[in-house]
């Protein structure tokens, strides 16, 4: 459909014309409202769901309670007694000691001074409404009805709280030094990890891509390792070398593992390729002519680096720090391996929810690290809206000269970097395979039964597989699918900047937040899916929506190569939009389809965070295996379930490898000419 | 796409043929019990009942306690078989257990018995604190070994203590809840401000301070027996040592949850928990159970155990629970800064 433009001043004012919807424009559009709604029920939705869950508060309503005293005898007079009245003729408890939370208890017998359990005095108690709750012992009386105790049994009256809205949740937590303390504790540590992994991966990603050193291949597939893994792999590793047994804990010199330092150094690990695989892009293009201008104006290399190099990757540089900072703060499975004593927000969670079933102070910790978590997000997509074409057509791209002395220190480099991340690798690898560390050094493998350890055993591993493939068929579809829409689409402009923010909200959206509000969405029994709940499907459409952004922004990235004129000459030869899809956009952008789906599989693989709250004993997961077995103090089947995660991801991308090898030089083949 | 399609009715088969089973009930059972327990005792059980079927569904007592008290409006447990007491009273407390009492619970130590009648639950054995004393690491360390919770305060322990944290650990919280009890109000929280000082850290999980003592990563730590029993028999040079003072415990217990729509089968189940036979069951791992005369000495348990487990007051322990949890979280997760 080619659009009729009509110049005012020239034409008279005709009726409006309203483009008519075709029938695939309305195929599309219904479409994009069926992936949008999706987006909605799985995301917007449950977050909403868990934000008023943080405002929900218990409180003793005090009013809800009448009470009759009798005298030595056992007799009563009939006064009647309110409890709000009592609370306030004695000032038992303060406003803020009636906040509690859903399994507060309030022992009644404050409220009487004169209260002994041995006096002969009867008590009767009662709730004045349906809502109102008390406990003789353990025993729930929710009616109406008088309740006579006599002293010994009044003692033990415990009330219940009722439910309300307000802010006491957020007072508590401010009000909690132990809760609080985490905020800054995890901004700390994931600031300092930024800072260091930004660095090590700037020099790394710099002698890969401006030096002529060699091997550079084998150190970009070690870099790339530790996505491979859990992030909770390399605190496994760093017990058993920096441990109280560790290999090599002298070089911490007497400082522990267990804490910060762990964490950040774990963090280095984990974040490192997603650093270098940014500062990477942004250094591989550059513009030679901007050296050769520096060199002639007599520029000292120290310069030319701070005027020409640095300010070209500046935007990469940014976005690199802004990433790691946000997988550091809203991880949760490193610190809970190798933190110690050190509370972070992600962990706190877990405590609450997991812990103290307290769900309502988590919704809570879950707000705060949201903000964080959003921010740096926000930042991040600010930055890269900025970034131009650094690249113009009479550019020339930059070529590395040889220089032996920089070039060795570069490898020398590199090597140290390369034995730090395949060193923590092997030491899980050798960990798993001794038999009890350290008294027993002799190799076995019993650390790989893990029918006989809590987490799972091998049915968690096989489950791990069918959700990870599961994720990448289904996902990669809707994904896919739901980017072609958005991109290819006629008019319809505000359905689909809508879609877009729906789209980009799952990155900012840390996975222990996203588990926790699929608990509140999915588990209430007024949900009409609440059957998916503690099933497989609800693991897939989590990790579907954990990793969505990513997914579609490398779909929108390839079809943004193919030209709009396939839509029109499609149906200019009336050909189905979907035709079109299935026969061309798909063959042709297939290296996406193949790298979304790969994506998605490894973090299916790898990912705790989001799945830790909603995996049921019929759908434990490898990666959480890894976490439980850990957590009971399985550490060496922890580290041997966490090496098999890594192997299959391993395969999986040789595979990848192999399968895209193959396919595209099948549908790729007009790109050679 | 053809292929997504044709994957997931595959799926659907399989899922559909999968649950076409015989016409016998199904009870859907909630439990804490060790993993590799539970088909032993579904096994046992269905000698004597071969028309019911168990379905399990196990996890840490938190976890399984955290679910029950979720799916409060909406039960998806027939039956909780072998969950802590002090969870079990929680659910009471919501109203959430079908009180009965099974046949033959006369027989039972009453101390494992819901004080009400019909009891609300009834218990199956329990599992006490100890503390696991990892004598090659003591050894190097230049430690003698403690005879009582009060010996753990002494400086020379600094660093060397482990204990799980009861704010995640049940574990954690039956030790604090029996100092408390021990010691008094004050007295305990006295008691626990000074082993602080001592402790390297907290762990999550009740039996993790047990197994890194096996491992040597601390040379103290306080857990539970029959976790130290078992890190014993795999080789661990552990002792394990009953402080004088009296120990902590809590059991597991069996109940009803209420609204279950297989009623009959579920007495018909819990009717089985009391069992001498159930019990001769639970002895393969529990020193201590519910029915007295049956307990055999389990293999590795320290001596004299049970005449260290206290008085203990589980109504003190779940009606004071989030109070003391509370109180604990600000006196020592608060300072819980890097050392």
């Amino acid at each position: 459909m080619s659009e009729i433009s009509i110049n005012p001043g020239t034409l008279p004012a005709g009726p409006d014309i309203k483009p008519k919807l075709s029938r695939d424009d309305i195929l599309m559009r219904g479409s994009m409202i069926v992936i949008a709604l999706y987006l909605v029920a799985t995301l917007v939705l449950p977050l909403y769901t868990m934000l008023s869950k943080s405002f929900s508060t218990y409180r003793m309503e005090l009013s809800q309670y009448e009470f009759q005293v009798s005298d030595d005898a056992g007799q009563f007079d009939g006064t009647i007694l309110s409890g709000d009245a009592l609370n306030e003729q004695i000032g038992a408890f303060s406003g803020t000691e009636l906040s509690t939370g859903s399994d507060g208890r309030l022992s009644v017998t404050e409220l009487f001074p004169d209260f002994s359990f041995r006096s002969p005095v009867m008590y009767q108690i009662r709730n004045t409404s349906d809502t109102g709750r008390f406990l003789v012992g353990s025993t729930l009386q929710d009616d109406t009805d008088w309740v006579m105790l006599d002293s010994n049994e009044f003692r033990r009256v415990q009330l219940r709280p009722v439910q309300s809205r307000g802010l006491d949740n957020f007072v508590n937590y401010f009000s909690t030094p132990a809760l609080f303390n985490s905020i800054k504790n995890s901004l700390w540590i994931s600031v300092l990890s930024t800072i260091v992994t930004v660095t090590l991966a700037f020099w790394f990603a710099y002698a890969l891509n401006r030096s002529c050193m060699r091997f550079k291949g084998v150190f970009r597939l070690i870099a790339m390792a530790p996505i491979l893994v859990p992030s909770l792999l390399p605190g496994i590793a760093l017990v058993y070398l920096f441990g109280n047994q560790g290999m090599i804990k002298e070089l911490l010199f007497g400082a522990s593992i267990y804490g910060p330092i762990g964490i950040v150094i774990g963090s280095v690990f984990f974040t490192f390729p997603h650093a270098f695989l940014i500062i990477s892009t942004a250094l591989a293009i550059s513009d030679a002519r901007l050296y050769e201008a520096a060199a002639s104006l007599r520029s000292t290399p120290w310069r030319t680096f701070w005027t020409v190099t640095i300010p070209g990757a500046r935007y990469g540089l940014i976005s690199a720090a802004f990433v790691v900072f946000n997988l550091v703060i809203t991880d949760f499975g490193l610190p809970k391996v190798i933190g110690g004593q050190f509370n972070v927000l992600a962990v706190d969670i877990y405590k609450q929810v997991i812990g103290q079933q307290n769900f309502e102070m988590g919704a809570v910790v879950s707000v705060v690290l949201v903000i964080p978590a959003i921010l740096a997000f926000a930042i991040d997509r600010m930055v890269q809206s900025k970034q131009v074409a650094l690249l113009s057509a009479r550019s020339v791209p930059y070529q590395p000269t040889p220089n032996r002395k920089a070039d060795r220190i570069f490898l020398a480099y590199c090597c140290l970097i390369g034995l730090f991340i395949v060193g923590l690798l092997a030491v899980c690898q050798f960990a798993a395979l001794i038999k009890f560390w350290p008294y027993d050094l002799s190799l076995s493998l019993k650390n790989y039964d893990f029918n006989k350890m809590d987490g799972g055993g091998w049915g968690s591993y096989i489950n791990s597989i069918k959700l990870a493939l599961l994720t990448a068929v289904i996902g990669t579809s809707v994904v896919f699918f739901g980017a072609y829409l958005v991109e290819k689409s006629n008019g319809f402009r505000t359905g689909r900047s809508i879609f877009q923010m729906f789209a980009m909200l799952p990155m900012a959206i840390p996975g222990m937040v996203l588990g926790l509000s699929y608990i509140f969405f999915f588990n209430s029994p007024s949900n009409p899916l609440n059957g998916i709940y503690g099933t497989m499907a609800i693991l897939v459409i989590c990790t579907v929506t954990h990793f969505y952004t990513v997914s579609h922004l490398t779909a929108v990235t390839a079809l943004k190569q193919m030209d709009r004129e396939f839509e029109s000459v499609s149906s200019s030869l009336k050909q189905p939009t979907m035709k079109l899809f299935a026969r061309v956009t798909v063959p042709v952008c297939l290296p996406a389809v193949l790298d979304i789906s790969i994506y998605l599989f490894v973090n299916a693989m790898t990912t705790v965070s989001a799945v830790v709250f909603l995996y049921s004993p019929k759908t434990t997961l490898a990666s959480i295996a890894v976490l439980n077995m850990d957590d009971a103090g399985d550490i060496a089947p922890a580290a041997a379930m966490g090496m098999m995660i890594f192997y299959t991801n391993a395969a999986a991308r040789i595979i990848h490898l192999i399968a895209s090898k193959g396919i595209l030089k099948r549908t790729q083949a007009w790109r050679g000419r | 796409m053809r292929h997504t399609t044709s994957l997931l009715t595959a799926l659907a088969v399989g899922t559909l043929t999968a649950t076409v089973a015989a016409s016998e009930t199904e009870l859907t059972v909630y439990t804490a019990v060790e993993a590799e327990d539970l088909a032993r005792y579904a096994e046992t059980f269905n000698q004597s009942n071969p028309d019911i079927k168990i379905n399990w569904v196990r996890d840490s007592t938190g976890i399984i306690t955290a679910k029950l008290l979720a799916e409060r409006d909406n039960p998806q447990a027939d039956v909780v078989w072998g969950l802590a007491a002090t969870s079990l009273l929680l659910l009471k407390s919501e109203g959430m257990l079908e009180p009965y009492a099974p046949a033959g619970v006369e027989e039972l130590d009453v101390k494992f018995v819901d004080g009400d009648n019909p009891p609300a639950w009834v218990g199956m054995d329990a599992w006490v604190a100890s503390v696991c004393y990892n004598t090659v690491e003591a050894d190097k360390a230049g430690l003698t070994p403690p005879t009582s919770w009060k010996d753990l305060t002494d400086p020379m322990y600094k660093d060397q203590v482990i204990m799980p944290n009861p704010n995640s650990s049940g574990t954690g919280f039956l030790d604090v809840s029996s100092w408390l009890q021990m010691f008094g109000e004050d007295g305990g929280w006295e008691y626990m401000d000074a082993l602080h000082e001592n402790i390297a850290r907290y762990t999550h999980s009740g039996s993790k301070p047990c197994k890194l003592a096996a491992a040597g990563e601390i040379p103290i730590g306080i857990s539970f027996a029959f976790r130290g029993a078992k890190s014993k028999a795999d080789g661990a040079p552990l002792e394990i040592i009953v402080p004088s003072e009296g120990v902590g415990w809590d059991m597991e217990a069996t109940a009803i949850v209420a609204g279950t729509a297989n009623l009959e089968a579920a007495q018909k189940l819990v009717d089985f928990t009391v069992t001498k036979e159930a019990n001769e069951m639970y002895n393969t791992g529990y020193a201590v159970v519910a029915y007295p005369g049956v307990a055999k000495p389990v293999e590795h348990f320290p001596e004299g155990l049970l005449d260290a487990m206290i008085e203990n007051d589980f109504e003190f322990a779940a009606n004071n629970r989030a109070a003391i949890l509370k109180e604990w979280q600000s006196r020592y997760d608060g300072k819980s800064e890097a050392k």
